[in-house]
């Protein structure tokens, strides 16, 4: 039953990817639809209320320009109602207003779809700042992210000068894909018992006379856009364990195709705009692939269960369940953990930190190789970078100019993409680093041995490719965590994407080389092999040593 | 193919300002009407639901939620797994031991001499662990259904209620897999618990 259920997610996720894919390529495509007719007057008016008077396309730089500015204000402006929260409305337990380093960590972690929360969520913060910065800055985030991904697709499948219209691909995001989705889902929600209220905190009196608190608030709404956005902040500490987040294990399959189906249906649209089908199922086939080792590593690992405990002579027949819920078991928690690090959402339905060594390392691989699926965009996009840089190493095998979809693949692109593959180990392996050396990083590690190695790595690893997941018990609401992991986070999100554009806006600009019998295809098996080849080669050769210190170590000691 | 965007106006000022309207506009749109629209509709058409799935006794007053687990001091009840914080439903996690934490292991060994004074009937081999893991969420409602199952005899012992009977309201409050297929089948210790607590009297 384990396995037959894991399989039915997988196979009504694979039979998704086709019309969802096409929806989405439909509203970026910018050609007259059937749609417009449902969203034209709404954009029409939220295009007159921000002053956007005409639609051109833009170069990649005001593409960049654009984002970036918009970004700015919205981080601002962020800042700002955390720090006075107390004053605003919408506040009834009275929650006073977040200090400075938190404040920071906080609004650079949703803005930039990590969503790594250092605060606790029912203590934290009033609804109102749930709702005006958190739930807003799940769909502004994920908006532009898929504008960026979709950008750079233009850039690499058309030609000209320009990239699309970042406004109007931001506006679209929200008015055709996540706001009309997410009111669906919440409401589904809330129809599978997630609650959905203004109130405070209800008292109630237990069966054994004792008193208990139980916090609700507007759940379900952040519930919906946390996991379409893959933002995967959570209403709670517990996240998407808490009962009131994810009540069962019919929740939790909507929860996992709702963060899943949208960064799974990139490659297709892909495919469409490079006008070769074909094309974009090879990307997703690689990123199924290393999905599949990914989960495997997980599921068996937690079924096989902690061998501590195992050896105490209870039933362990079930798994490692510390950490883990009921309803859930094994294989729906394994999925879960398996599709939040993937698609790097960073909601967890069971505690990262408590799996057994090499669960935790399938999650943490998942990140480090920042390319299967893929948050809002950025896994596409991520993928299709190692998609060039395969291009390249074999056409340095066979000695000729590498092309990718006509394109001639020359120095500045290749300095381009090497700036984004080596800048993600540079902020994860640095900052780890200086985490150990220094009483202000160690002084958090809450698990001992291998395992605060671990710890740490997976929080800067978390940060850079913006999941947001933690081993939660790392104690990490202090100013030295709050702001290197800040930092860590924005370099995370910026730099790759600042790159990637720029690739885009060359490519663009280029002549196209005609295809002949000697042109390397990127469209077939072979292909399929050289960029699951490329990221793992990469990918192992940059980790391994940390891995080794850190989930292996443990392993090897637990037995 | 793309044409450049070359006409007047389109500097980095005029687009500050547009991402200034942009930001106002999405924060009004997307963190005040979009969550209050869905609150309205959930209070609406579900209010059960949207309220948290309250549960009341036969007296009309509320227990608590059926999705919240509760602490059940008492032998005689039925009880649920390991929470750090001790169901308290103002709070949520747990104390995120790592599989080799040695705090994790002496917790795991206490419960289980605690389960061999309590259920002196049932060898330790028959006990579950999901009964003696701390859950995620440290509120997890749910046991599994053997775990109720192995607290049957203490409970028959404690009240003079029959094994049969403790095991039909199992039974009865057993969850099969969602549709079918999806999770694990599941026992709501609350509601079990309301169930047994007129049969204590």
């Amino acid at each position: 039953m384990g396995i037959l259920q894991i399989i039915i997610v997988l196979a009504v996720l694979v039979l998704l990817v086709k019309p969802v894919g096409s929806y989405v390529y439909h509203v970026y495509s910018n050609e007259p639809n059937k749609t417009d007719r449902i969203y034209g007057w709404f954009e029409r008016f939220i295009y007159m209320l921000i002053g956007l008077k005409h639609r051109n396309g833009m170069t990649w730089k005001k593409y960049a320009l654009s984002f970036l500015l918009t970004n700015i204000i919205l981080v601002a402006v962020g800042y700002l109602i955390l720090r006075l929260q107390k004053y605003l409305p919408f506040n009834p337990s009275g929650i006073d207003n977040m200090e400075e380093t938190l404040s920071f960590n906080t609004i650079v972690s949703f803005m930039t779809n990590t969503n790594l929360q250092h605060y606790s969520g029912e203590s934290g913060v009033s609804y109102f700042t749930q709702m005006a910065v958190m739930t807003m800055m799940m769909f502004t985030s994920a908006a532009t992210g898929f504008a960026i991904a979709i950008a750079f697709v233009r850039g690499i499948t058309s030609r000209g000068e320009t990239i699309g219209n970042f406004f109007e691909d931001f506006v679209k995001s929200h008015t055709r894909i996540l706001l009309p989705a997410a009111v669906i889902v919440t409401l589904v929600l809330v129809a599978l018992q997630v609650p959905q209220t203004l109130d405070p905190t209800l008292t109630v009196t237990t069966l054994e006379g004792a008193t208990q608190s139980i916090t609700m608030g507007p759940i379900a709404a952040l519930e919906s856009i946390k996991h379409l956005g893959t933002n995967g902040g959570g209403f709670f500490g517990a996240n998407s364990a808490h009962p009131f987040e994810n009540p069962s294990p019919l929740t939790n399959v909507i929860e996992i195709l709702s963060m899943w189906v949208l960064p799974a249906s990139l490659p297709y649209v892909y495919g469409r705009f490079a006008k070769n089908r074909k094309q974009g199922w090879v990307v997703f086939s690689a990123m199924m692939t290393l999905f599949l080792l990914f989960l495997s590593l997980i599921y068996f690992s937690e079924l096989r269960g902690n061998p501590a405990i195992n050896a105490l002579g209870v039933d362990a027949s079930q798994g490692s369940m510390e950490g883990k819920e009921v309803r859930f078991g094994i294989p729906q928690s394994a999925l879960f953990s398996a599709v939040t690090t993937a698609a790097t959402t960073g909601t967890v339905n069971n505690m990262h930190d408590t799996l057994t060594p090499l669960g935790g390392l399938g999650t943490l691989g998942e990140m480090m190789l920042n390319t299967v699926f893929g948050g809002k965009g950025v896994g596409l996009v991520n993928m299709l970078m190692y998609a060039i840089l395969g291009v390249f190493l074999c056409g340095l095998m066979v000695g000729r100019t590498p092309e990718f979809l006509g394109r001639k693949i020359e120095p500045r692109e290749m300095k381009l993409i090497a700036v984004a593959i080596l800048a993600h180990p540079f902020i994860i392996l640095v900052p780890t680093a200086i985490a150990f050396l220094t009483d202000l990083g160690q002084g958090s590690i809450t698990n001992p041995g291998a395992h605060g190695i671990s710890q740490v790595l997976y929080e800067y690893t978390s940060s850079a490719a913006n999941n947001g997941s933690g081993f939660e018990g790392l104690a990490d609401n202090t100013p030295f965590w709050n702001i290197t992991t800040g930092l860590v986070m924005m370099l995370g999100r910026y730099i790759s994407i600042i790159a990637m554009l720029a690739v885009a806006g060359s490519l663009v600009r280029k002549q196209w080389v005609p295809e002949t019998v000697g042109t390397f295809r990127t469209d077939n098996k072979l292909f399929y092999g050289i960029l699951i080849g490329a990221v793992l080669i990469i990918g192992a050769l940059t980790f391994l040593p940390a891995i080794v210190l850190g989930p292996i170590a443990e392993h090897l000691k637990l037995g | 193919m793309n044409k450049a965007a070359s006409l007047p106006g389109s500097t980095g000022a005029s687009y500050a300002a547009i991402a200034l309207r942009a930001s106002i506009v999405f924060i009004i749109l997307c963190g005040i009407i979009y969550p209050l629209v869905c609150t309205g509709i959930a209070q609406a058409i579900m209010p059960h639901n949207a309220n948290g799935s309250i549960i009341k006794d036969s007296a009309g007053n509320a227990v608590g939620s059926e999705l919240i687990g509760q602490t059940f001091a008492d032998p005689k009840y039925f009880q649920g797994r390991v929470s750090s914080i001790e169901y308290n439903g103002a709070g949520s996690g747990s104390n995120n031991y790592a599989p080799s934490n040695p705090d994790m292991l002496q917790r795991t060994k206490d419960s289980i001499e605690a389960w061999k004074k309590d259920n002196p009937d049932v060898p330790i081999d028959r006990l579950p662990v999901a009964l003696i893991t701390n859950s995620g969420s440290g509120l997890d409602p749910h046991i599994t259904p053997d775990s109720a199952e192995v607290q049957i005899p203490r409970i028959s012992k404690l009240t003079g209620l029959s094994a049969d009977q403790l095991q039909q309201l199992v039974d009865k409050h057993t969850e099969s897999r969602d549709l079918g297929v999806f999770g694990e089948p599941r026992v709501n210790v609350l509601k079990l618990n309301l169930d047994l607590q007129p049969l204590l009297k």
